[in-house]
């Protein structure tokens, strides 16, 4: 056995280096904890912003039907595709599960309840950030990124009120809309499938889902949406008014705001469920 | 000031004299101070900018150019200093009252930044729309008075994305000037253009002075193009304005980094 060799004192030089980078990893990791306060701050204040001159003249009344025609109107053929597909395969799913046991009456109203309260609000939000969302970001974006924003504050007019007022009012009226929208196209297509290629009986499946989905199973369906309408073109518009960095800043941004919306989607979805049924709290 | 008795707003007049349409200095900058962080970029700018004239900034990359532009139209708020525009100090406003004070400039940027969603003719009704209650044929009229002045009528239902560089500068100096705007600002308006284009750019600031008689405020450091145009020139040095008067005295200053400057840029008098 070789005798151990005594390691050599760190010199000076090290030992600066050496608490340089402690100090680095640590300013980093303080930065990474703090970040997600930092940003729902940001958006808050953005959302404070947004309802003090949403309220103040002028009132750009085509800005509002501009954006509620993009979010909404363009959306419709998106939403009302995917809607088809998720009823159809909930329709088979859950035909499939139920016939295990003999359930498989009980596959309109299930269906109905969980598009009404859950599938309905969070895929029309999703769809919406997909679709919608990411182009707010990118529209926004090369807009500060080309000084397009600084001209508008230039010439005095508020962009928050010209820019991000209009988007958060469509995404708060026009999601419910588009939830709507899917929940109807959803059980047409939970219909079809469960129907006419697995032989449910028509009325069963009809009757079954009025009886068990009420006033109370839609409204906290539209209640998420409406959340989540402002959620998304919040976080949208934040990230597009407040991008730089050139093309490629625009490009980060973008991913941020889609990444950010998806998750602001899920885990509102938690919150407002535990709030709306009074269950669920920590 | 009929725009500010017009808004019903009572703005704070700052502790100077009175200025009036017959005083020479239409801005004044005083110990202006701008830091990101730890990063003191303006480090006390005091400068005239002269009535009706076109007023130069120059200075190298870095030297804080864009930054000072950017507190003249409080895109950004000074640390400290004042900024009194018609005897009023711009640095101390917020919201509508700083609104109503940004009306007295247009702003030309380095990229026009005109609404690329928005066709020519649009981008120049914009500001109409917005501050005037004006009839939608008293707006056609004027906006394609003003295509007209500036030589780009017949583009008036294109897109920006759609003309030259040089056409995009006439419809952004169309847009500044549509409000009748007292100052006029251009960043860098000749950077990345063509010699010819250039040239066309400067006659466009010297015609919109003459035509209109507004003061203009240049920050470049096209010193070819600074030496046609400009009445008053300033230098900006790390941070400090070094080096002022006309560009004939500018050019004669003794200044090492004015002179260092000029020497480089290989501009003289004759």
């Amino acid at each position: 056995m070789p005798d151990a060799v005594p390691s050599a004192p760190a010199t000076p030089d090290k030992r600066s280096k050496l608490r340089a980078t402690v100090s680095d990893a640590g300013e980093w990791l303080i930065k990474a904890l703090l970040s997600p306060f930092v940003e729902i701050s940001a958006l808050f204040k953005l959302l404070w912003e947004s309802v003090f001159w949403g309220i103040r003249p002028p009132y750009r009344g085509w800005l509002f039907v501009e954006a509620m025609e993009f979010i909404g109107i363009g959306s419709i053929f998106l939403v009302s595709l995917t809607a088809v597909f998720v009823g159809g395969v909930l329709a088979l799913q859950l035909v499939d599960g139920f016939r295990d046991f003999g359930a498989e009456n009980q596959t309109g109203a299930v269906i109905g309840l969980a598009l009404a309260r859950e599938v309905g609000p969070v895929f029309a939000a999703l769809m919406v950030t997909s679709r919608a969302g990411s182009a707010m970001t990118t529209e926004l974006g090369s807009m500060r990124v080309t000084n397009q924003i600084d001209a508008l504050i230039t010439m005095a007019v508020n962009p928050v009120q010209y820019l991000v007022v209009p988007r958060l009012v469509a995404g708060f009226v026009m999601v419910p809309v588009l939830t709507m929208l899917f929940n109807v196209v959803g059980v047409l297509g939970a219909f079809f499938v469960a129907v006419a290629l697995l032989g449910l009986d028509p009325g069963v499946f009809m009757d079954r889902l009025k009886w068990l989905v009420d006033w109370d199973d839609l409204s906290q369906g539209l209640i998420k949406a409406m959340v989540f309408g402002v959620a998304v073109t919040l976080i949208a518009c934040r990230q597009g008014f407040y991008a730089q960095g050139g093309a490629a800043g625009v490009g980060r941004a973008t991913n941020r705001a889609v990444v950010q919306s998806a998750i602001a989607i899920l885990m509102l979805d938690y919150l407002v469920t535990s709030l709306v049924i009074g269950q669920g709290f920590f | 000031m009929k725009l500010f008795r017009r808004n019903g707003l009572h703005l704070k007049r700052a502790s100077l004299p009175p200025q009036t349409k017959d005083d020479p200095i239409h801005v004044r900058i005083r110990d202006l101070h701008k830091s990101y962080g730890d990063h003191h970029v303006l480090k006390g700018v005091s400068l005239d900018i002269h009535r009706g004239k076109t007023n130069l900034i120059i200075g190298p990359s870095g030297s804080g150019k864009t930054v000072l532009m950017r507190q003249l139209i409080r895109l950004e708020k000074p640390d400290s200093g004042r900024l009194i525009v018609n005897g009023i100090d711009m640095a101390r406003l917020e919201g509508l009252q700083l609104a109503a004070v940004r009306r007295t400039f247009g702003m030309v940027f380095q990229m026009s930044a005109l609404f690329d969603s928005m066709t020519v003719f649009d981008n120049v009704a914009f500001p109409l729309r917005e501050h005037t209650n004006l009839a939608r044929d008293e707006i056609r009229s004027r906006v394609m008075d003003r295509l007209a002045a500036f030589g780009v009528e017949a583009a008036a239902q294109q897109l920006p994305a759609q003309l030259s560089g040089g056409m995009q500068k006439r419809v952004a100096v169309a847009r500044a000037m549509i409000l009748e705007s007292e100052i006029l600002i251009y960043d860098e308006p000749t950077t990345g253009l063509d010699p010819i284009t250039t040239e066309m750019v400067d006659e466009l600031i010297i015609e919109a002075e003459k035509m209109f008689g507004v003061t203009s405020i240049v920050i470049s450091h096209d010193m070819a193009s600074v030496m046609r145009i400009a009445n008053y020139l300033s230098f900006l040095h790390q941070g400090e304005i070094v080096a002022t008067g006309t560009p004939e005295e500018l050019m004669r200053s003794e200044h090492p980094a004015t002179a260092e400057f000029i020497r480089a840029s290989r501009i003289s008098l004759d």
